[in-house]
């Protein structure tokens, strides 16, 4: 193995009661690429922000080039030599500058860099890095009017123009086209070439075969899998970094109603396969897949948040094309969304109402609210869920997040649904909230159709009547959950098994 | 604990303990303080401003702000005075007018915010200017009165109805007689309305969604759109009652009257946000942040305080209640975990 640039040792971090990282273990070499996958709340990110001085770990500790690493701030991760390109693009460019000056402006941001902007000399070296990049842009040009991938490539420069030992880039093709990947990755090899350690974080399975000497698997904080003998074992990164002893939960599946839901050529975006997928009244389906393998954009299209690119959905039979979220819901279309905090949760409302938001029509006459209905629907969803609280009008934010999820959970559980959409119910909450939530899903399911959308393959497992599964906005496999091949199933998430029937 | 205890009853009740105790203390301290007819007085000098101040509290619900409604309430004025006095029409038609430009420029406002994806304060600021400079082309800048000369040369023949002045000057008997101004009934009625309408309706309800989480207010089905537009329309409408009742009270179309609404309202709204620790945007608030700067003003006003003192005194209180919503309630959510 070549000489390490970065060795991280025993590191934790605990946010509160939550702990994102449980003991690190992990060395960067110099000349390597390191792919690091995990799925959501794996502690990638958590991880990243303590390697570039967003946070201080709690305990152990991180070398860098034998040296004892411990930046207090971004800058001084960056002056030691560890450069980082951050998955949003916007926090990596700054709009209403030009080029030149978003490629210089760790320069211009140096304190000895002098008063006056000297505009030629900065455009010059500006000129000069872009070159080296490959980037074929008039850096007089203004960022805010390029496109999103000449962004990308902008914020990765700006990285370049650093001079990093260490290049830390967390999903740096998520925008970008493969004509831009590929030459993203070209940089990649020349820098490795230098010496350079990258970090790389992807979940897109062609950039890491493209680029990875090795593979690190994350999961709950911890290193679940290190892959780095030739060829290296994708799957089995994979399956790391899912969970080993994917439990089979007992499912009963019941005999499928009529078909409520169905999906004839559904095109995702313009350039995808067609999807055909019916539901049925009474079942639940599960839809599974990596981060941006369609799985949101599916639900959004479901819950009239965008249109579908292609083909046509059928509601009972007749045609159903929501335009809106109002639309969908008055159609009996629910969604319960992702990442309750900014699509979920009004801070400023009790549980009431909290549960009561959408169906506000129903709790009122002439439009004046009945404290009383609303307090009825309330406490029987806290019943029915097990939400821990003081009572119904305790504030919102008082509770845990599992408690919080279980109130967004009752929300769209409160009103007979046709159509009951939850995209990622299980995120952010334990054990306990995650059993009592896929149980109640399940104890109603009879007088609906229920799709549940999970990143994680054991969370469908345990709640679905049949598993979908989506890559790359394909639907790649379809599973009954009575002895699921777990195998097959992790190598269709993958992309695994296309790719071997392509070669 | 006891200090969470005390602290919370301080956010609570503390600026009602307050203006009760400047009451007392003005009673006390200033003879004639205490009274039917200074009570009314008070309540007559915030009538206005607060009925403003009630329209700019419904477009705070929602997230947004309302930089306009004192130039909505000047070209009220200056609208009605122009239909009666200039184009001779009658006190219900220059009503209708004023009410219909109020809600026409709020839905202007609306629809800059929400359709041409404006930023509110920017929008409802090009509007003020916008309203400021309107109002006064139709008479090439000079005031409305009975006998004015028109550009054209002709004199303005029309006169304010007195239908239209009973709205301004009238008072109703209640103890004493000719004690309530309309005005002020007006406020109380405005203040009730909103009030219920803010914190017992469904509407109302959406509207506070909205304020908190817009993103998630859309998503459990509310037409966010159509609720902003509402809010700000709500807001334009208030501002022309508010600028009708002036109208009616001056008797002519003062152009430099009501330079002052925009910050009192506003105030007064921001006020509103500790009164009972609401910590946010409420009617009940904003009536009582109104009537604390009106009766702070008429106390000192009675010990003699100079009068360029006076908007000193309005900025401390919004700073001192502001102090008391940010800080404090951030303490006791704090303190709460």
């Amino acid at each position: 193995m070549t000489n390490a640039a970065c060795t991280i040792a025993g590191v934790e971090k605990a946010f509160g009661p939550n702990r994102v990282l449980r003991g690190i273990d992990l060395t960067l070499a110099s000349g390597q690429v390191t792919v690091l996958m995990g799925a959501n709340g794996a502690g990638k990110s958590t991880l990243v922000k303590l390697l570039c001085g967003v946070h201080q770990p709690d305990g152990g500790r991180i070398e860098l080039f034998g040296q004892p690493y411990a930046p207090a701030t971004p800058a001084e991760a960056i002056r030691a030599g560890v450069v980082t390109v951050h998955q949003s693009i916007n926090d990596g460019v700054i709009p209403d500058l030009d080029v030149a000056s978003n490629l210089m402006l760790d320069r211009l941001a140096d304190a000895g860099s002098g008063f006056f902007v000297r505009s030629r000399a900065l455009r010059a070296e500006a000129s000069r890095i872009a070159a080296a990049m490959g980037l074929d842009l008039d850096v007089r040009a203004k960022v805010g009017d390029l496109g999103v991938a000449e962004r990308q490539l902008i914020a990765i420069a700006r990285a370049m123009a650093r001079h990093p030992k260490v290049l830390i880039l967390d999903e740096p093709t998520s925008s970008l086209s493969a004509t831009e990947a590929e030459r993203l990755f070209a940089l990649l090899d020349r820098l490795r070439e230098q010496g350079v350690a990258i970090l790389y974080i992807s979940h897109r399975m062609s950039d890491i075969r493209r680029i990875a000497d090795r593979i690190i698997s994350m999961r709950d904080g911890q290193i679940s899998g290190v892959f780095e003998d030739t060829p290296l074992d994708y799957e089995g990164a994979v399956t790391a970094m899912l969970g080993h002893g994917l439990t089979s939960v007992d499912i009963t599946i019941p005999a499928p109603g009529p078909q409520v839901l169905r999906l004839q050529g559904l095109q995702l975006s313009p350039d995808s396969p067609p999807i055909d997928l019916s539901v049925c009244r009474g079942e639940v389906v599960a839809v599974t897949g990596l981060l941006g393998s369609g799985k949101s954009a599916l639900a959004s299209i479901l819950f009239g948040l965008a249109p579908a690119a292609g083909g046509t959905m059928t509601l009972n039979g007749t045609q159903y094309a929501p335009v809106s979220p109002r639309d969908a819901i008055r159609s009996g279309v629910f969604l319960c969304s992702k990442d309750r905090a900014s699509n979920g949760v009004i801070p400023d409302l009790d549980i009431t109402g909290n549960i009561t938001l959408p169906f506000t029509r129903r709790h009122s006459h002439l439009s004046f609210l009945s404290a009383t209905s609303e307090r009825t629907t309330a406490r029987s969803m806290i019943d029915h869920l097990g939400i821990v609280c003081q009572g119904s009008n305790d504030a919102i934010d008082t509770l845990s997040g599992g408690n919080q999820q279980k109130v967004m959970v009752g929300r769209w559980l409160a009103e007979p649904s046709q159509v009951l959409l939850l995209d990622e119910p299980f995120q952010g909450v334990d054990i306990r909230a995650r059993r009592d939530i896929g149980n109640r899903i399940r104890d109603g399911a009879a007088d609906r159709a229920t799709l549940v959308f999970a990143a994680e393959p054991d969370e469908a497992l345990e709640i679905a009547d049949r598993i979908i599964i989506l890559n790359e906005e394909a639907l790649v496999g379809e599973h009954r959950n009575e002895n699921v091949d777990l195998n097959r199933m992790l190598a269709q998430i993958s992309g695994q098994e296309i790719a071997m029937g392509l070669n | 604990m006891q200090n969470q205890t005390i602290l919370n009853f301080a956010i609570r009740y503390g600026f009602l303990i307050l203006l009760a105790g400047l009451v007392i203390f003005f009673s006390v301290a200033a003879s004639g303080f205490a009274g039917p007819r200074s009570a009314v007085f008070i309540f007559q000098s915030v009538a206005i401003t607060g009925i403003l101040a009630l329209g700019v509290t419904c477009t705070l619900v929602v997230g947004g702000f309302d930089l306009s409604i004192g130039s909505v309430a000047t070209s009220a004025l200056m609208l009605s005075a122009y239909m009666m006095v200039v184009l001779e029409q009658s006190a219900v038609v220059a009503v209708i007018a004023c009410l219909l430009m109020g809600a026409l420029v709020g839905l202007v406002n609306g629809l800059l915010i929400v359709k041409m994806k404006v930023p509110d304060l920017l929008a409802t600021l090009g509007m003020m200017f916008l309203l400021i400079g309107l109002q006064r082309i139709p008479t090439e800048g000079r005031s409305i009165s009975t006998g004015m000369n028109l550009p054209d040369g002709s004199t303005a023949e029309g006169v304010f109805s007195p239908a239209f002045l009973w709205l301004g000057r009238h008072r109703f008997d209640l103890v004493l007689e000719n004690l309530i101004p309309v005005p002020v009934v007006v406020f109380l009625i405005v203040g009730v309305l909103v009030w219920v309408f803010l914190e017992l309706t469904r509407h109302g309800r959406l509207m506070y969604a909205i304020g908190s989480n817009e993103r998630a207010a859309g998503l459990a089905g509310t037409n966010v759109t159509r609720y902003k537009i509402l809010a700000y329309m709500i807001s334009g409408v208030l501002a022309s009652v508010g600028g009708i009742l002036l109208a009616a009270r001056l008797g002519r179309g003062d152009i430099a009257s009501g330079n002052n609404l925009l910050l009192d309202s506003v105030a007064a709204g921001l006020i509103g946000f500790a009164v009972l620790g609401a910590a946010k945007p409420n009617a009940f608030g904003t009536a009582v942040g109104a009537l604390f700067v009106g009766i702070l003003l008429q106390g000192l006003t009675m010990m003699n305080a100079p009068y360029y003192t006076q908007d000193f005194v309005k900025g401390a209180v919004l700073v001192v209640a502001l102090v008391f919503t940010f800080a404090l309630s951030s303490r006791r959510g704090g303190g709460g975990h």
